[in-house]
């Protein structure tokens, strides 16, 4: 009754393949963007920019990426966090050699020079699949972590190895650096989270999105209907890294401001966790994406909540229990709902359908 | 090479030619000195007992095995090495014996792929998802919708097509290689496991597109009824070799045909 198809007839293609082809659907995300974009700018505080919003934005950028490569095009990749680095050292590289340059234009580049990087460790995946390809992007992740590491005209023969951001400015306000305002960084991540999810949702539902499929699918039939493998799978390592990249930008100069590459995109702290978005969202569906992030950000927090200020364990104990809880969750979770939180979301939609009557 | 090249030639004229094929794996020949055309317009069978090298014959054509030695023509062009995308792009569309449909995708989208190739917009376009693009998806919607009705494949339009029965699997197969609009049309063993309505529907539906929409087929097949009513010429192959080629009535007669499937004494 709530969530009902019936009366709204589609007489054109175009209507039928909206985004959202629900009139539910519609006023749902109008919402939401209303709350997002005019409601929340105002109420935020650095609490819930730190800990919550930032982040979350930041992740499923990154989410959206893997999902990209993996969920759509059936490639495994673990080298998340090693192309979240190189977004973060090539917005420091370019803060550095152009100051005036637009922050937009920074962060948009290094995610330019993440999909270059990224096509060059996707070449393996002609050959190899699998697990092998997991192995193999693996490598990119130590490597390229080793190269920031490694290489001191990276951080710019800084004595401790560390990369800090500078102030930049957009519209007057300041959006990285210690003085930026807590609503101008969200709204900075915000708006790049709705263009970059927009146009990944087009991506999905047209041409590239369909070759993808067909290549996660079964790629000798892909081949003979005229798909190239080669091509379409270095189109998804490009595209991903290009989100993950401007993740990792984002991540250093909006999030954290100052990063020390080892500690900040370690595969504990980054690579595994996205990949857990993209299993407990959902394989294969933006939404799973969101929710995904949502989960993985806001579980700790929950955790902590729970076990420090309802039972009254101390912080040390429960940052202890956390990372058993997490593990523990994230198996049940397999097993009640390998499809994730997206088909979670579906079937609620299926009972919304008919509730309140069971047929 | 374009397009055009087998869609210019006049029907009954010879489509594909190939020449003293030979295929083999290592030790295994899977195809000797095997040499026939196909003609414009007609359905031609392939038939042979398990193991004749049916299979690695339609593989050959499109381009998915690379024959030791031989050569194939399209269209009076020889071919020489060529991709399977080229063949994609020459107009020729299959199925497979095994069927290879893209399981986690809806029937629509599966139909959709067989237009990917027709499909010119580039990326940017595609992400933004306006102008040309939006234009592009909808005219290839409207292709493809007609493949639906065709097939009577409305009502599970939106399904995965991993949860569908076997019979209507095939039939979304064929629908993705009609989506593709092909000159020429191979179809590996489309009625196998199929019950006699099963098997109507399809011959009915290889034999419109081939009325209708002149496409010209190639088709293995196992049922010697199916393949003796709705075939024009046939071929037999057995351990590789062709033994046989003529109408259905001259194939029914033939002798090396009723030995290869029937066996042969040995005191004879």
């Amino acid at each position: 009754m709530l969530y009902k198809e019936t009366g709204q007839y589609k007489s054109t293609y175009k209507s039928d393949h909206a985004i959202f082809p629900l009139i539910q659907d519609k006023i749902a995300f109008s919402t939401l963007m209303f709350i997002a974009f005019l409601i929340i700018p105002f109420v935020i505080n650095s609490y819930w920019e730190k800990a919550i919003l930032v982040p979350f934005l930041i992740f499923s950028l990154a989410a959206i990426g893997l999902n990209i490569l993996t969920g759509y095009c059936g490639q495994v990749s673990l080298g998340t966090g090693g192309f979240m680095a190189v977004g973060a050292f090539s917005t420091y590289k370019i803060m550095t050699y152009f100051p005036d340059l637009n922050i937009m234009i920074i962060v948009l580049i290094s995610g330019l020079i993440t999909a270059a990087v990224g096509i060059f460790f996707g070449l393996p995946s002609l050959r190899i699949k699998g697990f092998y390809l997991a192995v193999a992007t693996l490598a990119s992740q130590f490597f390229l972590v080793w190269l920031f590491n490694k290489v001191p005209w990276f951080y710019n023969y800084s004595a401790t190895g560390q990369i800090t951001v500078s102030e930049r400015f957009l519209f007057g306000i300041p959006v990285t650096g210690a003085n930026a305002p807590s609503y101008a960084t969200y709204l900075f991540c915000l708006v790049l989270v709705v263009i970059l999810g927009f146009a990944a949702k087009n991506l999905i539902r047209s041409k590239m999105g369909r070759s993808w499929m067909a290549i996660r699918d079964m790629d000798i039939a892909a081949e003979i209907i005229g798909v190239p493998p080669l091509k379409t799978k270095l189109s998804a390592f490009a595209i991903s890294s290009f989100y993950i990249g401007v993740a990792g930008a984002l991540y250093f100069a909006v999030f954290l401001g100052a990063i020390e590459v080892t500690e900040s995109f370690d595969i504990m702290t980054i690579s595994f966790p996205v990949l857990f978005m993209i299993i407990i969202g959902g394989l294969g569906s933006m939404l799973g994406s969101f929710l995904g992030a949502a989960f993985i950000v806001t579980l700790p927090i929950g955790l902590k909540f729970i076990m420090v200020d309802l039972v009254g364990l101390s912080a040390v104990t429960a940052k202890h229990f956390e990372i058993t809880i997490w593990g523990l969750l994230m198996i049940i979770f397999l097993i009640v709902e390998p499809h994730g939180l997206a088909r979670l979301w579906s079937i609620a939609k299926e009972k919304l359908r008919r509730w309140p009557f069971p047929y | 090479m374009s397009l055009k090249d087998l869609k210019d030639i006049p029907y009954g004229k010879t489509a594909i030619e190939l020449k003293n094929i030979f295929l083999a794996f290592g030790g295994v020949k899977a195809l000797t000195d095997v040499s026939f055309e196909v003609k414009k317009g007609e359905v031609f069978a392939i038939i042979g007992p398990n193991g004749a090298g049916k299979s690695s014959m339609l593989n050959v054509i499109n381009g998915f095995y690379k024959p030791t030695s031989g050569t194939i023509n399209f269209a009076g062009t020889d071919r020489g090495e060529m991709e399977p995308e080229f063949a994609a792009k020459s107009g020729i569309a299959r199925t497979f014996q095994n069927i290879a449909l893209f399981k986690g995708m809806s029937t629509l989208d599966n139909l959709m792929t067989g237009r990917l190739l027709k499909q010119k917009q580039n990326f940017l376009m595609q992400a933004l998802y306006f102008g040309p693009a939006e234009k592009e998806e909808e005219e290839h919607r409207e292709k493809v919708e007609r493949v639906i009705d065709f097939l009577d494949l409305q009502s599970i339009r939106r399904t995965p097509v991993g949860s569908l029965p076997y019979g209507l699997q095939k039939r979304v197969e064929l629908g993705r290689a009609l989506a593709m609009e092909p000159e020429i049309l191979l179809l590996d063993e489309p009625m196998a496991g199929m019950n006699v309505e099963e098997k109507q529907d399809m011959s009915r539906f290889v034999l419109t597109v081939n009325n209708e929409l002149k496409t010209t087929i190639v088709l293995i097949e196992h049922d010697m009824g199916v393949v003796m009513d709705i075939s024009d010429r046939i071929v037999v192959l057995d351990y590789g070799k062709k033994i046989g080629s003529g109408l259905p009535n001259e194939i029914r007669s033939n002798k090396a045909v009723i030995d290869a499937y029937l066996g042969v004494a040995d005191d004879d």
